[in-house]
């Protein structure tokens, strides 16, 4: 069947899809271009941006100027840390909730993921009232005869809330890949004498590896671009690439700049996406043949 | 009854400690009598719960986001109907790259999203406009209802259709008759994930939202960044009960384990 032949047969789905791709074009596609030559617009801050001129200042200062480097690089250790954070919390505890008999399964698990629909702000605010100065965390520390800390407007206020808010995300495809495993792998293994520890290692853990690396894709990417958690927990000083973007829109109004900083942003999640699956797609490669 | 070992159990515990937590001293400082943010000791007070509905400001908030995730997420259920029907049944160029991009929202950074559509209404001169905030909300939650639509579409019994076709249905009673019923908890389910989505949604919503037309998440967020009181708790608490309202609409209607981790 010739392309148009085709085309014409699908007519009636392309009419069904015409409200959506309409609605992505005209707000999707076109805002992320625009977003793109706006970075490369030249601004200037007693008339504001200049459509016309073009210029890479703001890619090159984002290069080259040490405290826009100083934000990403605590954005991306914050996430990677926030990521390990989540397998080591994520995996064993799916592993846990697949092996619960009903009805206690179904109930931990909803318990575990709801929080999942519940505002990031109310989840923050929530966390703000457990690290305060004077807060639960730091009135059983003094109960237990220790001194209070500072945790609320630090790194550990971030990756803590983060955490919170990431593990379903980690939870989820973990738990989607424990149900595809067959019960009847890990106890002929266990029959032939395996210990626990290898059947974990020699029988699960390959068969859920898909699930865990998809798990610290998602959240690796929502992590390094969270906005709600870092401005409510990290305080001003403790900037993120999200708050920072947030700051040179609608504090700096330099709007190029922020562009330059999302463009970047988006680049750069899409790059670690990519060689993430392609490191992902050799490695299995390389152990099916 | 559980083959799991006592360290497990502990393990789980701790986890399941952790995510509650914040949540449930939320809902108890927002009973404090107090002036400071603290557990109710003595008795339980519903006095910040009243201070939130003398503010105005939260209370239109509140209106706002209602009124917005109401029609948005129905405008994109009119939306991600069709398009699910027509990636489930029709064969045509471009039905895996359309797929793609009706989804395609769930992964780029709302943050991003948000100053991209600040641009296009700027340059539009709409920004701040409730109509327009509406559609920037549709194409975040298009892609939640998609998924949940594409799931019940896949695979249908289409024999029913087949026989109301031959016995000379045409395309409208069709749908209505045959094919709605029978994707219906998909639809439903999906519009309320939509709807709490939009009902929370911040990051995007910061950069498009005026003072008039400011959502909830918004004005909490706001208001959070400048000073803390219990009130902020009553808010964050009356938040929770909503969207637990809507979860157990959701079970009923679409089962909450199967939108959470999908078909089992």
């Amino acid at each position: 069947m010739s392309l148009f032949a085709s085309i014409r047969q699908g007519r009636q789905g392309y009419l069904l899809s015409a409200p959506a791709l309409a609605l992505y074009v005209c707000l999707l596609v076109i805002p992320l271009l625009l977003t793109l030559v706006l970075s490369f617009n030249v601004f200037d801050y007693s008339s504001g941006i200049n459509g016309n001129a073009y210029t890479l200042d703001h890619y090159s200062s984002l290069l080259g100027d040490p405290y826009f480097y100083e934000i990403f690089l605590r954005t991306f250790w914050i996430s990677g840390l926030t990521t390990l954070l989540c397998v080591v919390i994520g995996v064993p505890e799916a592993y846990i909730l697949s092996r619960m008999g009903t009805p206690w399964r179904s109930i931990f698990l909803i318990l575990i993921l709801t929080p999942l629909l519940i505002s990031v702000v109310v989840r923050a605010f929530g966390w703000s009232l457990l690290l305060g100065a004077d807060g639960l965390v730091n009135q059983t520390l003094q109960a237990l005869g220790g001194s209070p800390m500072k945790l609320l407007y630090t790194p550990f206020a971030v990756v803590i809330a983060l955490v919170h808010v990431m593990l379903p995300f980690m939870i989820i495809p973990v738990w989607t890949s424990l149900q595809k495993l067959d019960p009847a792998a890990e106890q002929a293994a266990l029959s032939l004498g395996a210990s626990h520890l290898t059947v974990m290692r020699k029988v699960v853990l390959p068969q859920i590896m898909p699930g865990v690396l998809s798990g610290t894709l998602i959240v690796f990417g929502l992590a390094a671009s969270s906005f709600a958690i870092p401005g409510l927990l990290g305080g001003r000083r403790l900037k993120m690439v999200a708050t920072l973007i947030y700051d040179q829109y609608l504090s700096e109004l330099n709007w190029p700049m922020g562009a330059a900083i999302a463009v970047a942003l988006l680049l750069l999640n899409l790059l670690i996406m990519l060689s993430w699956n392609r490191m992902i797609e050799g490695r299995y490669k390389k152990s099916l043949g | 009854m559980s083959k799991n070992g006592p360290f497990a159990l502990l393990f789980h515990a701790l986890v399941v400690l952790f995510m509650l937590a914040p949540l449930v001293v939320v809902c108890l400082v927002a009973f404090t009598p107090e002036n400071t943010l603290s557990l109710p000791t003595t008795h339980f007070s519903l006095r910040w719960f009243r201070a939130v509905f003398e503010r105005a400001d939260f209370v239109d908030a509140f209106y706002n986001s209602l009124i917005l995730a109401f029609c948005a997420a129905t405008l994109a259920t009119l939306i991600a109907v069709p398009a699910a029907l027509a990636i489930t049944r029709y064969e045509f160029p471009g039905r895996s790259f359309f797929n793609g991009l009706f989804l395609s929202p769930i992964i780029i950074p709302h943050l991003v999203l948000g100053v991209a559509l600040l641009r296009l209404f700027a340059l539009m001169g709409v920004n701040g406009s409730f109509g327009w905030l509406i559609f920037a909300h549709v194409l975040v939650i298009t892609p939640y209802v998609l998924r949940l639509v594409l799931a019940s579409a896949i695979g249908l019994d289409r024999s029913a259709e087949h026989a109301a076709q031959s016995l000379g249905a045409g395309r409208f009673t069709l749908f209505k008759q045959i094919t709605l019923p029978m994707i219906l908890p998909g639809v439903a389910g999906g519009w309320l994930l939509a709807f709490i989505n939009s009902f929370d949604e911040v990051t995007l919503s910061i950069f498009v939202t005026s003072p008039a037309t400011q959502t909830l998440p918004v004005r909490m967020y706001v208001y959070a960044t400048e000073s803390i009181d219990p009130m902020m708790a009553a808010v964050s608490a009356l938040v929770i009960g909503l969207t637990a309202l809507t979860m157990i609409l959701l079970d009923r209607v679409y089962g909450l384990d199967r939108v959470l981790v999908g078909k089992q």
